[in-house]
């Protein structure tokens, strides 16, 4: 279970938000929404502990997360808006560095695997990462979601520069964790195609 | 203390950026075309004199070496961070500090070690003995580590700062500075014939101090630059 207790955000002078209070329960998403410079990344970033809010604290199971810190990165996914990716490297080989940092050991079938569920093809996990588009880069990055045992994933505008085909992929792998018992956050401002009954949604107030 | 997986995040840090310095060898390999240029040119510069080449070779190398080491800085977290790379080795199950020691140990690798072998022959350019020349190898041996880990410190510091190389260069300088001493310092001592035993123990203790601190220190200030 992850809360956020009385959570507030400045970013220099101006203040995002103020005093937000959520909880996730197993096998919710919440969606984060709000207008551009709401303050929606900040919120995810302080989720991470990347960030450090104003005031408040970000609970996971009841404890403190800046008190947890790697304990707490065990349990946790992250896919920010920036890929995560390296444009020298195969997708790949991209995959298998970020598995090899986390201490999983992905064998390459299962990276292949996890590669074209999110549709990328055979033809693209040999090439460099830089001459793939920008909707393939955000695919190598989100298929590290096939790869990951972790329970609460945090995913910062996921859908941007998909097509409606790997959106609905996407879509259905949250499903699946969600059903498993995973939590998700997503910041974003497409629907998500989920039944109404998992899905809590925040808005924020620039 | 070791956690599982340590290790694994550790090689899992030093294989990418090897791999990656092999993608981009002309990059990677600035640093070292830098201090064969500019030993190469000094003897030019200064006139072919055996014994004034003799007498500054040590300070000449050590300079050259340490300009190349500051020249690679700038690489070693910038790509990183721009490409989000950064955010995602914060946020894994192991100390970052450990990170940050295979990162510097793979600049280390792609700056420092070439810069070692290369020394014996950039030696003999200068006209140094047998003896002076195994100094300065085992000087730079011992002191390019420390460079690099120093450096790594200045190089997360000014992370997202505009013109942050020259604001390396201002930072570090002043902490490479006894490195350099004790460094000419061994060769010089060794052509004058005093023994270099002094100078390498103490290049030997900035090692250990460097890699005792550098590592929290550079993690410290990762974090503050992804704020």
């Amino acid at each position: 279970m992850l809360q956020a207790v009385a959570l507030s955000c400045m970013r220099g002078e101006r203040r995002l938000f103020v005093d937000v209070n959520v909880t996730v329960e197993p096998g919710t998403l919440l969606t984060v929404v709000g207008e551009n410079g709401s303050g929606k990344t900040s919120f995810l970033r302080i989720l991470t502990s990347l960030l450090s809010p104003e005031a408040g604290a970000v609970l996971w199971q009841g404890q403190d997360i800046r008190q947890l810190k790697e304990q707490y990165y065990a349990q946790l996914t992250y896919i920010g808006h920036l890929n995560g990716v390296k444009d020298d490297l195969t997708p790949v080989e991209n995959l298998m560095a970020s598995a090899g940092l986390t201490g999983d050991h992905h064998s390459n079938p299962l990276v292949q695997d996890a590669l074209e569920s999110v549709g990328l093809k055979r033809m693209v996990h040999r090439l460099p990462t830089k001459v793939l588009s920008q909707g393939q880069r955000r695919r190598v990055a989100l298929a590290r979601l096939w790869l990951s045992t972790h329970p609460l994933w945090l995913l910062d505008e996921p859908f941007t520069s998909l097509d409606t085909a790997s959106t609905a992929l996407v879509t259905e792998r949250l499903q699946s964790h969600l059903r498993g018992g995973g939590l998700a956050v997503v910041v974003t401002h497409q629907e998500v195609a989920l039944p109404s009954d998992v899905i809590q949604r925040l808005r924020l107030n620039g | 203390m070791t956690r599982p997986g340590m290790w694994d995040a550790l090689c899992g840090v030093v294989r990418r950026d090897l791999l990656l310095a092999m993608r981009r060898r002309s990059d990677a390999a600035m640093p070292v075309f830098f201090l064969v240029i500019v030993a190469s040119l000094f003897p030019l510069g200064v006139g072919p004199e055996p014994a004034v080449l003799r007498t500054i070779g040590p300070g000449v190398l050590w300079v050259a070496a340490l300009l190349a080491c500051l020249l690679s800085l700038g690489r070693v977290f910038t790509a990183d961070y721009l490409d989000g790379v950064l955010e995602q080795m914060v946020l894994i199950a192991q100390p970052l500090p450990v990170l940050v020691v295979g990162k510097v140990f793979a600049h280390w690798v792609i700056a420092g070690v070439p810069v070692v072998l290369l020394s014996p022959l950039l030696g003999m350019q200068f006209g140094l003995d047998g003896e002076a020349v195994a100094v300065l190898a085992l000087s730079l041996l011992l002191g390019t580590p420390t460079l690099s880990m120093i450096g790594t410190i200045g190089a997360a510091l000014v992370l997202g700062v505009r013109g942050s190389g020259l604001l390396v260069a201002l930072l570090v300088l002043p902490l490479y500075v006894p490195v350099l001493i004790f460094g000419a310092g061994a060769v010089a001592s060794s052509l004058a014939g005093v023994g270099a035993e002094a100078n390498l123990s103490l290049l030997g203790a900035c090692l250990v101090l460097s890699l005792f601190f550098a590592p929290w220190a550079t993690a410290a200030a990762l974090r503050i630059a992804l704020e």
